[in-house]
This record gives structure tokens, C-alpha cells and sequence, in this order.
């Protein structure tokens, strides 16, 4: 064999080590360059797909970007209203024990305006799988602050800053859970380098698990970036966050087995 | 021993050029193209023949447009 | 075989929809109705028929819960009373929208705020006209006895799944409070997997190899397409009004003066057509059933053989407009109500006969 290697060579069907999920539709994705909800929606479909769980899973995805979710994950989907993901699913596993059922909401929509649904479903101990992206501002209406907008990070309804004398102060939904007996494991990752992608991805993998378990409630809080409502490039945003929102939201495992991580 | 041989393979209608590839590639494979793609976006490409085939690119990609090979030895 | 039993209107709804084979129900109490969720969990059916009874966070929690349950084809059920409603109406909204089967019970108590909870029907307009955001019709069955609840638990799961649209029991803190006698159906056994997936090909329990995904979803950015999806719902309730309507004549048949009134309402008016008769005054009651769809053509036939009509409501006088839309203003309508929790007397009813219509 020769050593000049031609691409047609390499690019044998014996020699493919990664592509994108056939639990994603070939549908281009509609959120904005760089976003991190692309790479969340493919971890999340590889680990449904590894799982051989796409006839009996059932994801729910509420008001938000990633309102067309349905478009883009090849599994029956449930689009809720604002905020309601969590009791949509508290009925869809109550109905139907034996299914696999997720929620995919973001911050706006878990930590504002559906705070009551996702408290009462964590404290009912749903066997439901949580996926909170939390990237600080309410990306589909043109970047409002979020609960989870850091102390003075400015957005169009705060453009001086969040003020939290006046505006009150992020909310850390994710350690507010983990406090409830009936939440079994919480964890909090990023997916904005491939380490990241790769420790997120096990953490999906280890929540539908202890679904499969019947464990209880898992919870997994993808901090993410909005370059557009940040106004940066992708790139930017990606160190951005490492340098503000990681200290605010540490990355990493808080309850474990039921158990918080000390 | 040999050096391991990859390539990949990128979408470029589907590539909205984020470019968080580009700081993800160990080997600097990666570049923006001059050219743009259908949607207008400037697209990535390879620009030479380093590539190990250690898919971060693929992995980091938010658009999932990424497909990637490697010779098994 | 049929069993016979003295209930409560609420119990009734409660123990017929077990036995027609629900599948779960998601409810808040408010008076004048936890007895319905009260009944369903002492009865605990998960136990024997196996559908989930859950007591939710809130109304908003307990409506969209029906929201995902019946997005996979089960039959689900929420109850509540006027103020619970109101909180509900942006799921029923959605599931509406989005074109799903559900049974919602609303034992009307006085408004508005938090008003009373002495009976009422002061929520007729929002029954029948919408009461969420978005052009949408609730299928509204007005029972007027126990017996009534029990019978539209069953026909009101089968309405919603023929028409794939929310059914709502519209009664009040009479209907739901009372005791009567009620003659039971049999169960019927809640539907398997593999009848759910034959039943409703659209729902969402998981995609199997041989098909598309499913999505529920009352969302299409592309407006030509939300266009044609409101008009096919306009479709889809103009079939509703041919093929439901449904309705009782009570001493029509001669009669000079009607009385249109519907659930309590109706018995009342009933012993005042009795004691106006009594009277020597040809008088009738006509006892609209469903309210969506509102028995226009039926009202309509009245027109040159009556004289005057007289809706009896608990309320300002909200079914009065489509009894005057029905009769084309051809004839004269005048509306008697008492409000606010309080309940007409059947001859409270026959003095504005013969003040309103008669010496009018």
C-alpha cells in the first residue's frame, strides 16, 4: 500500500467515526449561528438513539427558540404553551409509565413563567428527565432579561444592566431542585467545547438511565450561550461565558443518587 | 508508526460559519471560506491535510453539519 | 347490566366517567366541585380500571396535564368552577388548537372575581363563544339532572374523539350539588395501546419505525398554512352544528309563548310552565341540551306560531342573543334572570311571563 492516502480513500464507508444522528431531520436547524441548542438537540438524539429508544419516547417542547424542537427531533413531539412542558409530561409518564419522556425548556420558560410547573413535577418526584437550557436572556423575542440574567448583563428590557435592587436577583433554579427529596439526580453542563459536549452527552445519558430505573426526577441544565442577544460573535459568546456565566452557574454535578454533592 | 489519517466531510449549505469549529480543531484544519453558501453564510473548509479524524469539530458543531472519517490504521 | 344509584351531580360525572373508560383525571379543587376529584379518589380507580387521578399544583398545572394526556390519545379529563376556568382557558386554547379529544367540566358558581359560590350561569358566553384566545369551539353539553352528568361523562369522550375537540360540561352548583337517583352504564374497559395507536393514528405514544413522527403542536409561523388550518376548523364546527344539536320540548306543542332556558334553569322554567298553564297561559319550554351547537333551526321553526319567547338564566342574559339570532329578531325575546348565586322561583318566572311577554 501506498503511502499517499487519497480522501476518497478515507472517506469509506468502514472508515466513518462520526455523523449526525438519524434521530435528527434533515430540516436546517432555526436557530441562530453558533447557538448552543443545535449541539443539545444532537447529544440529546444520540443518546436517545443509543438508548433504542425512539418508539417510545415522547419529548416535550414549550414556547421558546426551541419551540420548533418538533421540526428538528425525530420522535413524536408535544409542543406545550409557555412554562407547561412539566405537567404535560407529569401526565404523559403518569399515563404511560413504560415510555421514555423529557421536557426541552429554557430559562425564560422554567424559571419565570413555568417556576409553579417545574417545582410541583421536581417535588412530585416525576420519573420525567428535565433539560434546561439556561443562557441567560429570552432569545425568541429578541433578547429580554431572564430570570437567570446575571447582575448588571445588560438586555433590552435592562439595557443599563439588571439592577437587583430593583429587578431582583438570578435565579438558580437547578440548586433550588436539588433541595427536593423527590429529584434524583441534578447536574449542570455546557456543550461549547468538545470536552464539554462529550461530559454533557454522559450526563443525558446517565438522567435517561435512572429514568429507565424509574429513579425519579433527573435534571440537566445545559448552560448555554445567545450570541445574538448578547450581541457577540459565537465565538466571543462561548468565552463570555466561561468568564461570567460559569462562576455564576458552576458547571458540574449537585445531586447525585439522591444525595447532594457537598 | 503511521500517522492517522482523517478527513471530513462538512455541509456547507447546512454550515452557518459560527466557526467555534475552527477553535475546536487541534490540528488547525479549519477555515473560513471567501466564498458563501446559498444562505449567504460564509462557510468553513479544510485547508490542508492534518486532519486525525478526532471529530471535535463534528462534536462542537451546534448544526450538526460535520461528518467525519479516519483510517483504521 | 345497568346499576341504580342516589348520587350527587358531581359524583355522577365522576363515577360515569370511570366506567366510560377514562383514562386519567388532572384537577384543582374549588368549590362548588371537589367533590368530583374527592370521589375519584376515594374510589381510587388506578386500583381497578387503572386510570390516574392526580390533584395538581393548579388549574393552569391540571389543564395542560389533559393538554399532554390527550396529545397521546388518552381520555383525560379536568373539572373546575367559574374562577378555576378562567385560569384554564389558555390550555383549552391550545387543545383546541392543536385538535385534541378532552372532557372539562365547569360547575358554574356567581361571578365575576372570585364572586360566590351560590350556582350560577353567568359563563355561558365563555363556554360558548371561546373564552380562550384564537377563533375556536368548544362542543358545550348543558345537563339539567344527575342522571345528565352521568350521561355526557360518556357521550361527551365520544363527541371529543369523533370531532378530535374539547367537550365541556357546562352545569352548575345546583346540578353538581344535588342528589338524585342515576341510572349507571357498564364499564367499559379503557382502550389498549393498540387500540389508542388504531384510534388516533395523530397521537403522540411514541414513534414507531412504519410511520412519520407525530407532533401536537397549535403552531404554524407560515400564516397561509394557519390560515387553512382555521378554516379547516371552521369545517369541523360547521359539521358540529349539523350533527349535534341537540335539544327538549316540553308542552310546545299548542303553545303561544315559549320559555328557552337550559340546566337548572330549565327545571325550574318546567314547573313554571306547569303553574302558568295551571293558569289557563299556552306556554312551552324548550331546553336547549348542547349550547355549542346552539339549536337555532329548531328556534327558528317557532317563528309564526308564538308569540313571545322568555329566557330564563341564572345571569345578566347571555343565551338571550342566540335565542335572538336563532328567531332572526322576528319574534319578541326578553330575558328574566336572577344573578349572583341566586336561584329564580318557578314563580318568579310565571310573574315576568306574564309581565315581560304577555302584558309587554
Amino acid at each position: 500500500m501506498s503511502d499517499i492516502v487519497t480522501k476518497e480513500q478515507i472517506r469509506r464507508p468502514e472508515n466513518l467515526v462520526y455523523s449526525k444522528t438519524k434521530l435528527l431531520t434533515d430540516k436546517a436547524l432555526s436557530y441562530c449561528p453558533g447557538c448552543g441548542h443545535g449541539t443539545a438537540h444532537r447529544i440529546l438524539m444520540e443518546v436517545i438513539e443509543e438508548l433504542n429508544a425512539q418508539e417510545i419516547t415522547i419529548g416535550i417542547a414549550p414556547v421558546g427558540c426551541s419551540v420548533l424542537a418538533y421540526e428538528f427531533m425525530n420522535i413524536d413531539m408535544q409542543q406545550a404553551a409557555h412554562g407547561r412542558a412539566p405537567a404535560l409530561a407529569t401526565a404523559v409518564k403518569r399515563l404511560m409509565p413504560e415510555k421514555i419522556v423529557f421536557t426541552y425548556q429554557g430559562d425564560g420558560d422554567l424559571a419565570a413563567i413555568g417556576t409553579a410547573e417545574t417545582i410541583h413535577a421536581c417535588n412530585r418526584g416525576e420519573n420525567i428527565t428535565i433539560i434546561f437550557i439556561n443562557n441567560g436572556i429570552y432569545g425568541m423575542t429578541g433578547g429580554q432579561m431572564a430570570p437567570t440574567t446575571l447582575p448588571n448583563m445588560k438586555a433590552s428590557t435592562c439595557p443599563y444592566g439588571r439592577d437587583v435592587t430593583t429587578m431582583g436577583n438570578p435565579l438558580r433554579m437547578t440548586e433550588l431542585v436539588a433541595q427536593l427529596p423527590g429529584v434524583h439526580f441534578v447536574t449542570r453542563q455546557a456543550v461549547h467545547t468538545p470536552s464539554a459536549v462529550r461530559k454533557a452527552k454522559k450526563a443525558l445519558r446517565k438522567a435517561f438511565d435512572l429514568q429507565k430505573e424509574n429513579k425519579g426526577l433527573t435534571f440537566v441544565e445545559i448552560v448555554s450561550n445567545c450570541n445574538s442577544g448578547w450581541k457577540m460573535t459565537p465565538v466571543q459568546s462561548n468565552k463570555w461565558m466561561e468568564e461570567n456565566m460559569f462562576p455564576f452557574y458552576p458547571l458540574g454535578d449537585i445531586k447525585v443518587d439522591g444525595q447532594l454533592v457537598k | 508508526m503511521a500517522k492517522v489519517k482523517g478527513d471530513i466531510v462538512i455541509d456547507i449549505e447546512k454550515c452557518k460559519g459560527c466557526e467555534v469549529c475552527i477553535a475546536a480543531c487541534p490540528q488547525e484544519v479549519i477555515a473560513m471560506a471567501k466564498n458563501v453558501n446559498g444562505k449567504g453564510y460564509h462557510y468553513t473548509e479544510t485547508v490542508n491535510e492534518e486532519c486525525t479524524g478526532c471529530a471535535n469539530c463534528a462534536i462542537v458543531c451546534p448544526d450538526g453539519v460535520i461528518t467525519v472519517y479516519r483510517m483504521k490504521n | 347490566m345497568k346499576e341504580l344509584k342516589l348520587m350527587k351531580g358531581n359524583e355522577a360525572v365522576a363515577e360515569a366517567a370511570i366506567r366510560a373508560g377514562c383514562d386519567g383525571y388532572f384537577g384543582y379543587p374549588i368549590t362548588p366541585q371537589s367533590e368530583i376529584m374527592e370521589y375519584l379518589m376515594y374510589q381510587d380507580p388506578q386500583k381497578t380500571t387503572g386510570m390516574v387521578v392526580l390533584q395538581a399544583e393548579s388549574e393552569v398545572a391540571a389543564i395542560n396535564m389533559v393538554y399532554g394526556g390527550a396529545s397521546c390519545g388518552k381520555k383525560v379529563m379536568t373539572s373546575s368552577s367559574s374562577p378555576g376556568i378562567s385560569l384554564k382557558q389558555e390550555g383549552i386554547s391550545y387543545i383546541a388548537g392543536a385538535e385534541l379529544p378532552c372532557l372539562i367540566v365547569n360547575i358554574v358558581r356567581g361571578g365575576p372575581g372570585l364572586g360566590t359560590i351560590q350556582p350560577s350561569q353567568s359563563d355561558y358566553f365563555q363556554s360558548t363563544k371561546g373564552g380562550g384566545h384564537g377563533d375556536y369551539r368548544l362542543i358545550v353539553l348543558a345537563p339539567s339532572s344527575v342522571q345528565e352528568m352521568a350521561d355526557f361523562a360518556g357521550l361527551g369522550f365520544d363527541l371529543a374523539f369523533k370531532y378530535r375537540n374539547p367537550v365541556l360540561i357546562l352545569g352548575d352548583g345546583v346540578i353538581g350539588q344535588m342528589m338524585e337517583k342515576v341510572e349507571l352504564d357498564e364499564f367499559k374497559p379503557r382502550w389498549t395501546e393498540e387500540e389508542i395507536r388504531r384510534n388516533t393514528p395523530w397521537s403522540t405514544m411514541g414513534k414507531l419505525n412504519n410511520r412519520e413522527r407525530n407532533i401536537i403542536t397549535s403552531l404554524d409561523l407560515d400564516s397561509h398554512k394557519q390560515e387553512k388550518h382555521v378554516a379547516h376548523l371552521r369545517d369541523k364546527y360547521l359539521e358540529i352544528e349539523k350533527n349535534e344539536v341537540r335539544y327538549e320540548e316540553f308542552q310546545c306543542e299548542d303553545a303561544e309563548y315559549l320559555i328557552v332556558a337550559y340546566g337548572s334553569s330549565a327545571r325550574i322554567s318546567q314547573k313554571a310552565v306547569e303553574l302558568a298553564r295551571a293558569k289557563g297561559i299556552k306556554v312551552g319550554l324548550l331546553r336547549p341540551i348542547t349550547l355549542f351547537p346552539f339549536p337555532k333551526k329548531p328556534l327558528l321553526n317557532y317563528v309564526g306560531k308564538i308569540k313571545g319567547i322568555l329566557t330564563v338564566e341564572m345571569s345578566l342574559g347571555q343565551m338571550i342573543e342566540d335565542v335572538k339570532l336563532a328567531v332572526e329578531c322576528k319574534v319578541k325575546v326578553e330575558h328574566f334572570g336572577r344573578f349572583g348565586g341566586i336561584i329564580p322561583t318557578p314563580d318568579e318566572v310565571v310573574v315576568a311571563l306574564e309581565k315581560q311577554i304577555i302584558g309587554g
